[in-house]
């Protein structure tokens, strides 16, 4: 019998579909208890997700089934150390977009901002939590048909249109998905990720063609997710297009990409299996080429927004240049600059927003008069470039260092992150100083006055507090990096022993579903004939998905 | 049986890359719909092809066709249908504020 806690691990899910709708439903005219119960929902998440880590941490992934279904017929949600460190990232994530979208006025700007919010919660912990791959494509789906009601939010002609562009290009992502999934079935009859595991392991290496294929369209659908060249395209119009707040929620979004490689490539096709490794061989030079084209592009960008857009290409870029190594120093190290780049993007997100909102011109990169809380703006924009570009003192500095010191060898990746950076920071430099000092020096029209303050907005305090809380955010990861890089290590660990997770989901299953079956069969006997108690463990997968 | 469900696959593959690449709006949404169909049948391929056997334990019978890829269908169904319809919403959103249907941004960047 499963106590409390132990179906703690399905909450992450259930806890945001139960609330999404409630806030359609019940209050849809009142945004007070919206806001209220969206927070609420957001602060218990965090501590659900704090927990789940907690729990996490004795190194034994914990195993979830749905309906009590065993592993390779039902779906399964599997708790290990990555997931739990998502789960978290995400929470933190969702409190400070969810504060600012409440102190910016944004989610009074179109409907069902934090219904929708909530869905995407659901979609994202969904996506981190499953332990099956084509439970993995459904929650793509959830956060996918979320993140477009969100992308639009508020409407206007260029929103749309972007808006457009985003839903086709992740349509066609989502049909690469099923083709992916519908090969490796063909292949393999399987589709929980632990059985894949298991039975790739087993296939000899002249057998593994059709299966190849399967691994490289799936790969293909993480990139586009990730936002690797060649499909970064999407990224930098949805996220300049997109509401600021969104944009800043949307950082997590690549990094469901990268979760996806993450977990796939370690687990399913292993770096040493003949199918494994031609991963590696393709990810090392597209994450080179995803830095050096995202880093540049902060520096050709004519605005702000576009900037911060590119920058997220090329912390993606710098992050899979590290765990495309797949060794575990590789990915403790990709993994810290994980959460370092998410929590950074974020910020800059929200940061350059409060400039869209203050600004006249919007975010174009042109002299300007200044603008209401110019100088403090300039501060905050300051240190998030900072973490961005990879200065110290911020954690970007660190994690960088880490990245370099696990590609130890590799000369032209110390020279693509080093170059990088300096281009990086020059672009930094360039928007910032363009549109915070110099300001200074244009003169003021008549009638130019800066733009007050949105009616809609009933505090600037709170906007601050979720920028600021993500930049302090970040300097507690920089001043606790040493406990932070243990736990890295201790997730790599993890995801580079296999067994364990594979043992865990199914160890016994098989043993399991017999006994179920044969205590159903006894406790049918006396109405039925026992044979209708086979049908039990065989045809399920319907009711799961 | 096989070539048919086969060519049938390519060439509704082939026909919706290429109504995706026209870059209006109508004729992307055709071709997103000709490439759904296209991963369905390909998704209901995938646990070999059979006519006329159950997919579920039944007595008397020895060959079954697999359910699993029918549950899998069945939500992509589902999924992509919903995807369509918001896909058709959103553009007919964007055609009445952008009064065009193309699908391409004029000018991005310099907004």
């Amino acid at each position: 019998m499963l106590g409390f806690f132990d179906h703690l691990i399905i909450a992450p899910v259930v806890l945001p579909a139960f609330f999404a709708p409630l806030m359609v439903l019940w209050m849809r005219f009142d945004t007070v208890s919206q806001r209220v119960f969206s927070v609420a929902a957001m602060v218990f998440m965090l501590g659900i997700a704090i927990t789940l880590a907690v729990d996490a941490a004795s190194g034994v992934p914990e195993v979830y089934r749905l309906g009590n279904w065993e592993a390779p017929f039902g779906i399964v949600l599997v708790l290990d150390k990555l997931s739990a460190l998502m789960l978290v990232l995400t929470a933190v994530l969702g409190l400070a977009v969810t504060l600012y979208a409440i102190g910016s006025g944004w989610d009074r700007r179109g409907w069902h901002f934090h219904s929708l919010l909530q869905f995407q919660m659901m979609g994202i912990n969904g996506a981190f939590l499953t332990g099956d791959a084509f439970n993995l494509f459904v929650f793509f789906e959830v956060l996918l048909i979320a993140s477009y009601g969100l992308m639009i939010h508020a409407g206007g002609r260029d929103r749309l249109k972007a808006g457009v562009q985003y839903v086709v290009y992740n349509l066609a992502g989502s049909t690469l998905f099923l083709f992916a999934l519908g090969t490796i079935y063909a292949t393999m009859g399987t589709l929980n990720m632990a059985d894949l595991a298991d039975k790739v392991a087993q296939m000899p290496a002249n057998e593994t063609g059709l299966l190849r294929v399967g691994a490289v369209l799936l790969m293909l659908v993480f990139a586009v997710k990730a936002a690797l060249v060649p499909f970064q395209f999407w990224l930098p119009a949805t996220y300049t297009n997109a509401p600021g707040v969104v944009a800043a929620l949307f950082a997590i979004m690549t990094k469901v990409g990268v979760y996806g490689i993450i977990r796939v490539y370690t687990l399913i096709f292993t770096p040493d299996s003949p199918v494994g490794t031609l991963a590696a061989e393709v990810l090392i030079p597209v994450a080179g080429i995803t830095l050096i084209v995202g880093m540049v592009g902060i520096l050709g960008a004519r605005d702000m927004g576009r900037a911060v857009a590119y920058s997220v290409i090329g912390s993606v870029g710098t992050m899979m240049l590290a765990l495309a190594q797949f060794t575990p120093a590789g990915t403790a190290a990709g993994l810290y600059y994980l959460v370092h780049s998410t929590l950074v993007a974020a910020a800059l997100f929200l940061i350059v927003d409060m400039v869209r909102e203050r600004r006249k011109g919007g975010l174009a990169l042109v002299a300007e008069a200044p603008f209401r809380q110019n100088g403090l703006l300039a501060a905050l924009f300051f240190a998030g470039a900072i973490g961005m570009a990879g200065m110290p003192p911020l954690s970007g500095f660190l994690g960088k260092l880490m990245i370099m010191d696990a590609t130890r060898g590799q000369w032209w990746i110390w020279a693509a992150i080093l170059i990088t950076s300096l281009i990086a920071i020059l672009g930094f430099a360039r928007a910032g100083s363009t549109v915070f000092w110099k300001s200074y020096g244009t003169q003021v029209e008549e009638g130019d006055a800066p733009l007050p303050r949105p009616p809609e907005a009933p505090s600037d305090a709170l906007a601050y507090v979720a920028a600021v809380g993500l930049l302090l955010a970040l300097a507690a990861w920089t001043v606790f990096a040493a406990p932070a890089t243990r736990y890295m290590q201790g997730v790599a660990q993890q995801l580079y022993t296999p067994d364990v997770y594979i043992s865990a989901v199914m160890d016994g299953a098989y043993a399991r579903a017999e006994a179920a079956a044969e205590a159903a069969a006894h406790h049918d006997e006396p109405d039925h004939p026992a044979d209708d108690a086979h049908v039990a463990p065989a045809g399920d997968d319907a009711s799961g998905h | 049986m096989e070539a048919l469900v086969a060519s049938a696959i390519g060439v509704m593959t082939a026909a919706g890359v290429y109504m995706i690449l026209r870059m209006r709006v109508f004729p992307v949404v055709v071709g997103m719909s000709m490439l759904s169909y296209a991963v369905n049948i390909f998704l209901f391929a995938s646990g070999r092809l059979a006519v006329n056997q159950p997919p579920i334990l039944r007595d008397g019978v020895t060959q079954y066709t697999d359910p699993i890829p029918q549950a899998l269908v069945l939500t992509a169904i589902v999924i992509s249908f919903g995807m369509t319809a918001v896909v058709v919403m959103l553009s007919l959103g964007a055609f009445i504020e952008a009064g065009d249907d193309h699908i391409d941004l004029d000018g991005e960047g310099d907004k």
